[in-house]
């Protein structure tokens, strides 16, 4: 996403598993949370690099499940928006 | 033993025997959903019990697994975990008990570790700190079934080979090649070879190794389970889903309430069969009337609920061995979230609608202490079981079997009045709670979806096999002391070989002793005497006053308790009653269990003071507003 002009406007935020659709797929970056909490995630298969599948949610769209390294966990959308993706590695949903 | 040669992988191995002492100890571990617990049970049977690690809340399955030729090994099965490095409760017990530093167990001789086939790469993760223990261990992939109909194969003498150890490739679910684990634990053990592992506490290495690990194996994951896909679809709808749900609900509670009514009508007629039995067969002496008045009656009006309780039981297995269990608390979340709890809290305080102390060891569940504690706190406030007797018999003495709007009966709209009140206190206590002195952090709420499963009619059956005997139990024990209490209270002082009048005897004498106190309420002493018993367990109140009345009147037997109970208290002061029974933390189990889960006296004795006054301050203020009406 291109901005305009002002060079000293910060970046857009690094887009987070929050921005996922159903069905779309993304490459996490980084976990935004303390050690303990993402050392939790991370045994799940929440790890940087992991390809990340945005699945069904509950009603309302919280907590939502994501299908990451051969499981399913369901996370709530607090969590969901500190788990960062690449920008380029999102792709949309196949057909 | 040449056995160890049909078991898949034990060529690279060095074998070793187990020393021959008395009874062997083996560790069973594996993360959470990877079938351990099934296969336990498999090997185990029936002969299993349960015991807590002191001063933890964890809890400890042990049982014995017979083997071939009359040996026979004792089994640990260890809290479901997803690494060794000590940061929560379940992986400080895992690794203390591995390691021997619980001398409450004995140090296990070798470890049966169970992963997941179908996630293997995944779980495989859980092998390297367990293989660095260097303990003899059988690698067991489970679900076999499972990873060949869904297409994923893999070559367990290379994954042997690459983890220098034994691998088993099983399905506990369908008895499928639990020989190789009987033959492990039958004595030719594999050591393991000592490998290259990863540095433990480095999860993305660890993931690394168990990536490269499973591509040496030819491991081909398994496709996405086509019809957990499929019914995802359906009961996590957005509108579709949560009528589902609110359906389960619904029968769940139509069930335990409503179906099982022969069944509960037929072992009372038995326990007042048996118990006319017992008085027409012996002559007329004390000995008669305490087994007929105290033991019979007592113990009978508690049993009565067996069935209720075991139903209720039946349907929680079903729901979460078929993994439905999950998709609900995902769909309760948000709900709950709005008073400080989470998904996982749901079915602990569904289940306090049978009983508060299998609500609270399902608590176990739910990996946030606070949240745990906030859930084993309100879970008492639930309408549980006990109360429903006491409730229908208040209702169906003071309240018309009127019909409302002319398919509910008035009687109908007070019950669900009451469980409606309870509901209600109790989320409002969580809130108060989990604003104040149980606030979390940000601890995330994480939640795997297993696959959909059919659940296992052995695996429902050990579990209701399990709850029935720690039911009995409660009935054998506390519920039999305090009757027979109660009916030596009520004979003391015994003069001139008849036992005294009630009102004069030790238990009139305790609740006239009570009576200014619970005065206010506009209760008298025999309700007095019924709430002092009701403190053990509740439904032993309508026990009491069954007794109370009954010798109240010797020679009006016939009198019932409703018209009793109409007799003596005020249409304010049935109110009341039912408020009080509402409220009042009265069961010693659950406090028991509190202590138990809680690792102390602090938050039972914090509970009980705070339930107790909101149940004297609620009775006492319908008392006076029902002047009103």
């Amino acid at each position: 996403m291109q901005l305009s002009g002002n060079k000293n406007e910060p970046e857009t935020l690094p887009a987070s598993l929050m921005d996922l659709r159903r069905g779309d797929a993304a490459v996490l970056s980084d976990i935004d949370l303390p050690a303990e909490d993402a050392r939790r995630l991370m045994e799940l298969g929440f790890l940087p690099g992991a390809r990340v599948v945005a699945g069904h949610s509950a009603p309302g769209g919280d907590p939502r499940v994501f299908q990451v390294d051969g499981s399913e966990i369901a996370v709530r959308r607090e969590t969901a928006r500190r788990l960062k993706i690449h920008q380029k590695g999102r792709v949309p949903r196949k057909a | 033993m040449s056995a160890c040669g049909d078991c898949a992988g034990c060529g690279p191995a060095a074998v070793a025997t187990f020393p021959s002492a008395a009874v062997k100890a083996v560790a069973v571990i594996g993360p959470p959903n990877s079938g351990k617990t099934t296969l336990f049970n498999r090997l185990t049977g029936l002969r299993q019990k349960v015991a807590n690690f002191p001063g933890v809340t964890v809890e400890q399955h042990t049982g014995i697994a017979e083997l071939a030729a009359g040996q026979s090994v004792e089994l640990i099965d260890l809290p479901g975990v997803y690494s060794l490095s000590p940061h929560s409760e379940d992986e400080q017990v895992a690794y203390d008990v591995l390691t021997g530093r619980r001398t409450d167990t004995p140090k296990p001789e070798a470890v049966l570790l169970v992963l997941d086939s179908t996630n293997l790469r995944r779980h495989l993760m859980l092998a390297a700190p367990i293989l660095a223990l260097g303990l003899p261990t059988l690698i067991i992939l489970n679900m076999a079934d499972d990873l060949r109909n869904r297409g994923g194969t893999l070559d367990t003498k290379a994954l042997s080979n690459e983890l220098g150890a034994p691998v088993a490739l099983i399905s506990a679910r369908q008895d499928e090649g639990i020989e190789q684990v009987r033959e492990f634990l039958a004595g030719a053990m594999a050591l393991p070879t000592p490998r290259s592992l990863p540095v433990l506490h480095d999860i993305p290495k660890c993931r690394e190794w168990a990536g490269e690990v499973g591509s040496q194996a030819d491991y081909r994951a398994p496709i996405a389970p086509k019809w957990t896909r499929r019914l995802d679809r359906v009961m996590l709808h957005p509108w579709v889903g949560p009528l589902i749900f609110a359906f389960v609900v619904i029968l769940v509670f139509q069930s335990i309430f409503s179906y099982v009514t022969p069944l509960m009508d037929g072992v009372k007629w038995l326990f007042d069969v048996s118990g006319n039995w017992i008085a027409t067969t012996l002559p007329p002496s004390l000995l008669r009337s305490l087994l007929v008045d105290g033991v019979w009656r007592g113990v009978g009006s508690v049993i009565v609920f067996l069935p209720q309780v075991l139903l209720l039981f039946l349907f929680i297995g079903i729901l979460e061995d078929s993994g439905y269990l999950a998709r609900a608390a995902l769909i309760a979340d948000r709900t709950m979230a709005r008073f400080g709890l989470q998904g996982k809290s749901f079915i602990p305080l569904l289940s306090a609608y049978a009983c508060a102390v299998p609500a609270i060891l399902s608590t176990r569940t739910i990996e946030n202490k606070r949240d745990r504690t906030a859930t084993i706190l309100i879970a008492p406030f639930m309408t549980c079981a006990a109360r429903f007797p006491v409730y229908t018999l208040i209702i169906a003495a003071f309240l018309p079997n009127r019909q409302l709007l002319g398919f509910l009966s008035v009687r109908t709209v007070a019950m669900i009045g009451l469980y409606a009140l309870g509901f209600v206190v109790a989320v409002l206590t969580a809130r108060v709670l989990k604003s104040s002195i149980l606030k979390s952090g940000r601890t995330p709420f994480v939640l795997e979806m297993p696959a959909y499963r059919w659940p296992t009619v052995q695996s429902l059956g050990l579990r209701l096999f399990d709850r029935s005997k720690v039911f009995l139990r409660r009935a054998g024990t506390v519920i039999l002391l305090v009757t027979v209490l109660l009916w030596m209270a009520a004979h003391v002082p015994y003069s001139h070989g008849h036992p005294p009048a009630i009102r004069d005897s030790l238990a009139g004498t305790l609740g006239r002793t009570i009576e200014p106190v619970i005065r206010p309420l506009g209760f008298d002493w025999k309700i007095g005497i019924g709430i002092i018993t009701s403190f053990a367990a509740r439904e032993t109140i309508i026990a009491t006053l069954g007794a109370i009345y009954g010798m109240d009147h010797p020679d009006a037997t016939s009198m019932d308790l409703q018209s009793a109970l109409r007799h003596d208290l005020t249409p304010g002061a049935a109110v009341a009653l039912l408020i009080f029974f509402a409220f009042a933390m009265q069961c010693v189990s659950t406090i028991a269990v509190v202590r138990r889960e809680t690792g102390g006296w602090k938050w039972p004795l914090a509970q009980f003071a705070y339930m107790s006054s909101l149940a004297y301050g609620g009775a006492f203020l319908a008392a006076h507003l029902m002047r009103f009406v």
